[in-house]
């Protein structure tokens, strides 16, 4: 359940249009079913009012928008950001991807986004409608009565181990601003850390087999924002999809966390568009958690302006190989 | 590879032009021995050495995988040897979290003056990576023959 409703973003969303303010705006509307929530542009009152929905549904971060929405025109755009879309616009900023005077970004309070995975395991298939009641949300499906879960339990594993509540960009503040938390979001990535080799490559050939090579994790990710990207290249070696367990995931999951290690805010997006739920962002993670402890703590998108560790160095930096003994503890 | 019924593996060395591949010339030139498994691949600074790189020399068959670049503070450039560090660092510590063996991946600094090092580093790294045997993990059945 959110503490914003849906009628106080639309109010805010019809004020700022019509006074002028912007001209367009960055909001959510429903899609095929009640649960995929997509992103839309609003450009008129009308539309705001009939379309725009806000609920447990609405994680998609809308910072990568703005780089095509601020090169349309001159006049301002809207965008709702919950705390950890602000990460994600703090870094874009730090990239200059984006013009700052063209956007007016509203800062919503987050009490964590559902995943829709775990909904279906609690509700079953064939969901019709999704109510919030206080802290259940109602779900009806085709074969069953209504069935109410817990918001706490169908919570997206990116906002169990929610790192901010705390905005760290915006023009203006819906309801309250929260703290940055002292989350244990590392905790997966010690569990496997602390496998053998051959149980991690398990592991990963397990998740990473399952991949189809959609793409959608570096389509979304506010991070990936070059608009030639390797993997588009035919000769990459990584465009097609061989065989179950080939060379080619491991290749392109490797180097699409590389090519944003430093500068993923670990906004989890990738795991949430991810069509086979392979858990990338325990990749994204990892890369984050050597980088705090070879290189000192390190929040991307914290600060504008912050350089990233890997554009960065020190004369006493760990030697690779050291590095690789303290990012395993198993060999520790 | 196997030749005569024993493992041979097969080494990339990637070589800044400046420092690690007069290295290898000077061990050349003082007839000292290293393994003929070791082919190396001169590149203009050890920051050159993009990760992808390190993957595809694995995926067209390569058993292990050894950077060499100047010393750091002695980079031609001044700072590649610097960044090279860095992102070999994460580069290795995300294989080895992804299970491939970390013996497989090496970075040495190795100046144009150390040809002894050089020799002694590649009999070193061949004999680790032939124990490990072939490269299973990150292969790519296509490029086998």
């Amino acid at each position: 359940m959110q503490k914003v409703t849906c009628d106080t973003l639309v109010a805010k969303a019809c004020e700022l249009l019509e006074n002028g303010t912007v001209d367009r705006v960055l909001g959510w509307k429903n899609g095929e079913f009640v649960y995929d929530v997509t992103p839309a542009l609003f450009t008129t009152v009308d539309d705001i009012k009939s379309e725009f929905v806000f609920n447990d549904f609405c994680g998609a971060n809308f910072s990568k928008y703005l780089i095509e929405e601020t090169r349309k025109t001159e006049s301002k755009v809207l965008v709702f950001l919950k705390p950890c879309d602000t990460y994600s616009f703090n870094q874009l900023l730090t990239e200059h991807r984006f013009d700052r005077e063209k956007v007016y970004a509203v800062g919503i309070p987050c009490e964590g986004m559902a995943d829709i995975t775990k909904v279906k395991a609690a509700a079953g298939d064939g969901i019709t409608a999704i109510k919030a009641e206080g802290e259940n949300l109602v779900i009806s499906t085709l074969y069953d009565d209504d069935k109410a879960v817990a918001c706490a339990d169908v919570l997206a594993e990116r906002c169990v181990v929610c790192k901010s509540k705390k905005h760290v960009a915006y023009d203006e503040l819906l309801g309250e601003d929260g703290d940055v938390i002292d989350s244990n979001r590392f905790d997966e990535v010690e569990k496997l850390e602390a496998m053998t080799e051959d149980e991690r490559f398990a592991f990963w050939q397990n998740e990473l087999s399952r991949c189809i090579r959609c793409n959608a994790c570096r389509d979304v990710c506010p991070a990936c924002t070059c608009e030639k990207c390797v993997f588009d290249n035919p000769e990459s070696s990584v465009v097609n999809k061989a065989i179950s367990d080939s060379f080619e995931e491991k290749m392109f999951h490797i180097i699409r966390a590389f090519h944003v290690a430093g500068r993923c805010t670990d906004c989890g997006e990738c795991s949430r568009v991810c069509p086979q739920n392979i858990p990338l962002h325990l990749l994204n993670r990892k890369f984050i958690k050597d980088i705090n402890s070879f290189y000192g703590e390190y929040q991307a998108g914290a600060e504008a302006g912050s350089r990233a560790p890997l554009v960065d160095y020190t004369t006493e930096d760990i030697e690779p190989t050291d590095a690789v003994l303290k990012g395993a503890s198993d060999n520790a | 590879m196997q030749i005569n019924g024993e493992f041979q593996p097969k080494i990339v060395a990637f070589c800044c032009n400046w420092c690690s591949y007069a290295g290898a010339d000077l061990a050349g030139n003082n007839r000292l021995a290293y393994p003929e498994n070791v082919k190396i691949i001169k590149v203009p600074c050890s920051c050159r050495v993009n990760p992808m790189f390190i993957l595809r020399a694995f995926q067209r068959g390569a058993d292990g995988v050894i950077l060499c670049g100047c010393h750091p503070g002695d980079c031609h450039y001044t700072s590649g040897n610097y960044y090279t560090r860095r992102r070999m660092a994460l580069l290795f510590s995300m294989l080895n979290y992804l299970g491939i063996e970390k013996e497989r991946t090496r970075v040495e600094w190795v100046s144009a003056a150390e040809g002894a090092k050089f020799a002694q580093t590649m009999n070193e790294f061949t004999e680790a990576v032939a124990a490990l045997g072939e490269n299973k993990r990150l292969e790519d059945l296509r490029c086998k023959k």
